[in-house]
This record gives C-alpha cells, structure tokens and sequence, in this order.
C-alpha cells in the first residue's frame, strides 16, 4: 500500500508540478539524474547529459541499460501519477527496441497508458533526443497494480 | 581463443564502460559456455524505498551488458554489437544486501544478427530474478570506434 503521506506528496507534487520531493524517495532515480515536469495533462520525463551514464566510450553513447532504466522508471512515475493504484505500481515484464545511438546529450520521454485493467497496466514509453519524430528507442512494459477497492473474492481470478 | 585470454579480454571491455564502473559491475566468469558478471548491491540502485528492491533498470544494465558481452564468447574477432532490442520478465525482486549474478549465453549466430538470452539471480540460479532474450547486431570490424576498440583489447590499452 502507498503510505497516506507518500500519497499526499505524490498529489501536492502533481498539483504545483514540482516532482523532485517525489524522485527524491527513490535512490536509482538519483543515481541516473532522472527529471519530471508538467506539460499540461501530460508528463515529461528528462535524462540530463551526464557522464557517469556512458557505457560505450568511443562514440560517446548513453549506455542501453541506463536508456531502459530511464524509461522504465518514467513508465512506474507515469502510473504512480496517473493509474490512481493503491499501491507502488510493479513492473512484470519490459521490452525495448533500440532505433538509434544515444548521444551524450540530453534525452527525453514521453508515456502513454494503452490499457489499464484492474490487476495490470500496459503502457508505452518513447525516447528521443533533438528530434521527438526520431527516437532513440521504443519501449512497451506492463506493470501490475492494486485496485483502490478490494477486488471480491469469490475464489475465483476476478475476470478483467 | 583460451579461456584466459577471454576472460582478460571482457575485464578490459567491462572496465571501458562507464556507466557499468560507476555500479563496480565485475566479470565472474568468461568461457565458452557464457558470460556471467556480478553487480553487487548498493543502496544507490535501490528502486522501492518501501521494500529495498532493486529498480529494474540496474537489473537491465547488469543485462544488457551480460548479454552484449556473451558475443564476446562466440566471435573469432571483436565486433561492435550493438542492442537492437531487449526482453526482461521479471520472476521476484532483488533482495536488498546481495550481489546479484547475470550469466548469459548466445543460442544463435548469424551473419548480421546474434540471438542471446540470459537470467539474473542473487543465491540461486534456479530461483532467477528475471529471465532476459536480447538480440544485438554485427556491426563487424570496420566501423567507428570498432578496429580502435579490438585492438587497444588486444593490447590491454583501453
């Protein structure tokens, strides 16, 4: 269960859009340099250029695994936000397309929830840098979800 | 190529790569049968703060470089192989305190296309954290950085 003041923060962090008390609470989201902000209904996600986030040195190039945490990490922000869950959204599985190098510059993403179930979520993520009609990498990912009610349990799986 | 050579050859890979420095990712093993690194758990790549899991995307990082690393393992040559795309289920969360493993082997090498897959897990392989499939790209030997980067492995100069 999201705890009722984290729950508080998330909702006063969305309404000034100021999300740097969220990403605050979450280690990895310091670690890669994660930024969030408002862009009127919607959210977008900021990678700033940094070099501890290069993996091949020689072009230089943002290393895949970091590409993917941003993304994944922007998705799990995204439903926290907008999914109204009851608890910390889980991810279940993760597939990412790579199209392009990731130049050390800054990179950016955009989400968008296709389906939202009870139990599980399926949500899209897009990466780009300079050109947002070019990304850098596509990526899907279903997370799971609490319902804000207790489903009924009837012993049997709720059916979606 | 000897086992040792191949060894040697992925700690100079693993040590050019930043981003994998910065989380002290090291080679536990290199042969022909895959790759196996280590990343050991700090709290910088916790993802829930709730329950101390490990965010997904070090896990992917662990990953995605296990798996580019394992062509290591089967080219004659170096070549630049990058990612075209990723697959991560993800079976139970990393617990908090232990060294995560990622091993990884290719099951298909073509011309163009090499196909790998791979698990990470913390005590027990057959309990994995996730499962992995990743298919990467021969960009063979003639490209930027490519001849550079073999041979200063070669020579140990990265």
């Amino acid at each position: 269960m999201i705890p009722q003041a984290i729950r508080q923060q998330l909702n006063a962090a969305h309404a000034v859009g100021d999300y740097r008390p969220l990403l605050a609470l979450i280690p990895y989201a310091g670690l890669i340099g994660i930024e969030c902000e408002r862009q009127g209904d919607d959210l977008l996600f900021r990678l700033p250029a940094n070099p501890d986030n290069i993996g091949n040195p020689l072009l230089p190039a943002i290393h895949g695994g970091v590409i993917a945490g941003f993304m994944e990490l922007s998705a799990a922000l995204y439903l926290l936000i907008y999914s109204e869950s009851a608890s910390i959204p889980k991810v279940i599985d993760f597939s990412i397309d790579y199209l392009r190098a990731g130049h050390f510059r800054d990179t950016y993403a955009q989400c968008q929830l296709w389906r939202q179930g009870r139990r599980v979520t399926n949500v899209a993520i897009t990466a780009w840098q300079g050109d947002r009609q070019a990304p850098i990498a596509t990526a899907r990912a279903h997370f799971k979800i609490e319902p804000e009610k207790p489903l009924k349990s009837s012993g049997q799986p709720p059916s979606e | 190529m000897s086992d040792s050579t191949l060894m040697a050859m992925a700690e100079r890979f693993l040590s050019a790569l930043k981003h994998c420095q910065l989380l002290n990712m090291r080679v536990a093993q290199a042969d022909g049968d895959g790759m196996t690194l280590v990343l050991p758990w700090s709290p910088a790549i916790v993802g829930n703060p709730q329950t101390g899991a490990v965010h997904g995307g070090a896990l992917t990082t662990l990953m995605d470089t296990t798996c580019g690393m394992a062509t290591l393992c089967v080219l004659p040559r170096f070549e630049v192989c990058p990612t075209l795309d990723l697959r991560i289920d993800y079976m139970h969360p990393a617990e908090a305190g232990k060294d995560i493993y990622g091993n990884a082997q290719c099951y298909r090498v073509t011309r163009d296309v090499i196909f790998t897959r791979g698990t990470a897990y913390q005590d027990d392989p057959g309990q994995p954290i996730c499962q992995v499939v990743g298919t990467f790209m021969r960009l063979g030997q003639d490209i930027k950085g490519g001849i550079r980067f073999g041979n200063n492995l070669k020579e140990g100069g990265v």
